[in-house]
């Protein structure tokens, strides 16, 4: 629903460019790391431009930057990798075999050869026949071997969630299963000019990074996202709406469901602070600490199905960190515990009504 | 017009490896003369074949393509419009491929076995007419050496674990000549990504004694820091990538370091080794699938040892083992006696050469008998017959083999070897006592690596253990330092 709401107001006021802008922009020139301009500029363009746009920027910095995957060649089917073969060669960009173990492991070892991998899976939901390689390969390669080895070049680009027509197999949030897995990095980004720099940033961290793309805002974010080089740091936090009432926390697409629940809250003379979280593991807790003793009340929302999804970690860190403060139960607006629905879609997701109903529960407990 | 029509049906079925080589001028002797090299022999009359020939159907409609008999048949029949099924081809996707009035489906097997390639007879003479790479006094001496001190080594750690010194042990008894004569035809620039029934290729690196003691006792000079059981050594500096034990993950891994190593255009190759079970693995199949397309130089060295832990082979795989597998991906590979180290040590020496120079994977698969039990957790009798171990113990053991035809060319003595065993065996035991006195790497060791830097949660985990140890220190090992 979130989704189809959003599509159809984009087509109803030109809201992906306006609301794109007016929701992300802002805010993050503060947690800016030295190469970013103050302010951010540049021209506005889509999330897969920035993720693009990223993408060119590794590889010319890095000669021993490395960009494969399921068609990626031709410029992948969202268009993240367009123009990168033709640039830098098919020696650093190529299409692989359709096996995403295959893709994993030989990202591993070329990224343990003091390379930066960046493989692309091409959809979140086909991730799991790497889960063995991620899981038991890259987190660990550093840890089992005392530092002999390490993979850390590794980043693993894939776009997930919820898209309005993608089924079962074209929209999960399997970002949880990767949050309890020590020794990667998890990152999901929510504009575009977010992606560009976490992307950046992921690509250059020393550890194996999962990085998860809101596939339904490849196209419709929109954002003045600056040309040069820059990164934003990881497990880092950052307030994007300041309020006393409630805090929310979220991160990727979910953002633009709280900020319109916050905002129509609001209307109703609700204080809501918004929190993006960005990096998932190692997560940034203070920030979200701080928030919650000030506002007394959390609410947590994700895509992913509500038991055993990340906002249940949260959940259970906050009351312990923040038990004295709190003045009512946490409240987790999440995707239902099924399969993902196709035409089900608008009753699984976890929509800005649904927020906001528990942002009104929750303050009026 | 008749003439260039035969002429072109003889030029099709010559095997197109054959045709392109016309004018090559040298070619190694190991490729073979006449035939694509992974094909060890002439194929025999498919088993298809045998079957329809004693069956209902006519062998003419179905007979193999591989069959002489048959496709001169073919020939006499062929039409002058030339449209007989054999006579058309069409640009699929990935190529030219012709057609074939006959429905023939290709056998599931060449009928004979593939045939392994093998230097030294069983009582460790050269076969004659065998071709192999030359070895020197210094190297064949210095690899038999290493197979006894390997095999010293198994037995001195398997028993230490007998003991309850070390937790866990795992013995290559059978496989001494796989490991270091695979070694001993590598470069140290070699990239290689083991298995775990492979120390004698970190021995023949020069991991000493004393380090392949201290990863097995976990202590503070494990470069593991004691975090994996014994035997998951690994070495940087000696090009050795840490032992995992889930199987058949590295070999993906391979085809990454192959890569790159063809991207910085160095002279080296990666390794991988694997057993018979591995095969059975997906990244056994994405790893040569990738490696192919991508032309990797990766060693892919199987050691079909017959066992994985309790299921035998034959519940392994319905395929001629393991060497077959590299045509359907398009890899060249060898089938060789895992039991005779100069065969070991020639087929690794030209898989290497054709790897690098070629920039494509190259699949060995070594034919060998588990000696030992899976590891000290196992007990293979349970499952196996006990002549069987025993046959290959004594009458298949490759160091012996190795052994007869080093002291035929007058390069080792019997005083040598009693004075070899029993220096390391002292050694070992030194190393066994230095490996026990030391102290385990600190509690502190337990947070750090898991990423680059030590994250805050971990910080936090950390202060909270230590509160912890300080009220209940008998909880806790005294061994580790706090």
């Amino acid at each position: 629903m979130a989704a189809r709401a959003l599509r159809e107001a984009g087509r109803r006021r030109g809201w992906a460019a306006e609301v794109g802008r007016r929701c992300f922009s802002g805010g993050s020139a503060g947690t800016a790391v030295p190469e970013r301009k103050e302010g951010g500029g540049g021209k506005p363009v889509n999330l897969f431009t920035a993720v693009n746009q990223a993408l060119h920027i590794a590889l010319d910095t890095d000669p021993r930057a490395y960009v494969f995957g399921e068609d990626v060649g031709f410029g992948g089917v969202f268009r993240c990798t367009t123009g990168l073969a033709d640039r830098f060669g098919k020696n650093r960009v190529f299409n692989t075999p359709l096996c995403e173990q295959g893709i994993a492991g030989f990202a591993i070892g070329l990224a343990a050869m003091g390379n930066r991998a960046i493989a692309e899976i091409q959809f979140a939901d086909y991730i799991f026949p790497a889960f063995d390689q991620i899981v038991n390969e890259a987190a660990k390669f550093r840890y089992r071997s005392g530092n002999e080895f390490n993979c850390g070049g590794l980043t693993i680009r894939t776009p997930y969630g919820a898209v309005g027509h993608g089924g079962h197999y074209h929209s999960q949030s399997p970002e949880a299963f990767f949050c309890h897995v020590p020794g990667l990095k998890v990152i999901i980004p929510r504009s575009p000019r977010e992606a560009k720099g976490l992307l950046l940033a992921s690509i250059r961290d020393p550890n194996p990074v999962v990085f998860f793309e809101p596939k339904w805002l490849y196209r419709l974010s929109v954002e003045e996202v600056p040309e040069e080089d820059y990164m934003l740091p990881l497990s880092q936090a950052e307030v994007i709406r300041k309020g006393s009432d409630i805090t929310l926390i979220g991160w990727g697409a979910q953002l633009a469901v709280l900020k319109e629940a916050c905002e129509d809250a609001a209307k109703d003379g609700v204080s809501c602070e918004l929190i993006d979280l960005k990096t998932l593991i190692p997560w940034d807790k203070e920030t979200v600490e701080a928030s919650v003793k000030k506002t007394g009340k959390l609410l947590v929302s994700h895509e992913a199905p509500i038991t055993g999804g990340f906002g249940a970690e949260i959940a259970a860190s906050i009351a312990e960190r923040c038990f004295q403060r709190l003045e009512a139960p946490v409240a987790r607006v999440c995707g239902l515990d099924t399969p993902f629905p196709l035409v089900y879609e608008p009753f699984y997701m976890p929509t800005k009504n649904k927020v906001l109903d528990a942002i009104k529960a929750t303050v009026n407990y | 017009m008749a003439a260039m029509w035969l002429a072109r049906r003889a030029a099709r079925r010559l095997p197109p490896l054959l045709s392109r080589q016309g004018g090559e001028p040298t070619r190694p002797w190991f490729l073979g003369s006449t035939a694509p090299p992974p094909v060890l022999g002439s194929p025999p009359l498919p088993a298809v074949e045998r079957i329809f020939r004693r069956g209902f159907c006519s062998v003419r409609r179905f007979a193999g393509e591989s069959s002489a008999a048959a496709a001169a048949d073919a020939d006499e029949e062929e039409p002058e419009n030339g449209f007989a099924g054999g006579d058309q081809a069409i640009d699929f996707p990935g190529g030219k491929v012709s057609f074939m009035a006959e429905m023939n489906f290709l056998p599931e097997s060449h009928g004979e076995r593939i045939k392994c390639y093998r230097v030294l007879d069983d009582d460790g003479k050269t076969i004659s007419g065998s071709r192999f790479q030359e070895v020197s006094k210094e190297v064949a001496v210095k690899m038999y050496s290493e197979m006894v001190t390997l095999h010293i080594m198994d037995n001195i750690f398997y028993e230490a674990q007998r003991q309850g010194r070390i937790s866990f042990y795992l013995t290559s008894n059978g496989e001494e000549a796989i490991n270091i004569a695979s070694a001993a035809a590598l470069s140290i620039d070699d990239i290689v990504l083991p298995q775990y029934r492979e120390p004698g290729v970190l021995m023949w690196r020069g991991f000493t004694l004393q380090e392949f003691a201290n990863q097995c006792f976990g202590n503070n000079m494990d470069y593991g820091k004691g975090r994996q059981m014994p035997i998951h050594y690994g070495s940087n500096r000696l090009n050795y990538f840490t032992v995992s034990s889930p199987i058949a993950t590295q070999l993906p891994h391979a085809v990454g370091a192959a890569y790159s190593l063809k991207m910085d255009k160095k002279d080296a190759c990666a390794i991988t080794y694997f057993g018979d079970g591995g095969t059975s693995e997906g990244d056994f199949h994405a790893a040569l699938n990738f490696a192919a397309v991508m032309e990797a130089p990766v060693i892919f060295f199987c050691r079909n040892n017959g066992w994985a832990i309790s299921t035998p082979t034959t519940e392994q795989f319905r395929s001629d083992g393991v060497v077959i597998r590299g045509q359907a991906y398009g890899i060249r590979g060898i089938r060789v006696d895992g039991n005779d180290a100069l065969a070991v040590y020639s087929a690794v020496h030209a898989a290497r050469e054709m790897a690098i120079a070629e920039g494509r994977p190259i699949l060995v698969e070594a034919l060998t008998y588990r000696v030992g039990h899976h590891s000290t957790s196992d007990d293979s009798t349970k499952y196996r017959p006990v002549d069987e171990i025993e046959h290959w113990r004594t009458a298949r053991d490759p160091i012996s083999r190795y052994r007869k035809w080093v002291q035929g060319n007058d390069w080792w003595s019997d005083a040598e070897e009693s004075e070899l065993r029993s220096r390391v065996r002292k050694e070992l035991l030194q190393a066994i006592q230095v490996a026990e006195r030391m102290q385990k790497p600190p509690v502190a060791e337990l947070f750090t690596d898991v990423y680059d830097q030590v994250p805050s949660n971990l910080r936090e985990q950390e202060q909270l253990l230590r509160d912890t140890i300080m009220k209940h220190p008998a909880d806790y090992p005294t061994d580790v330092p706090v």
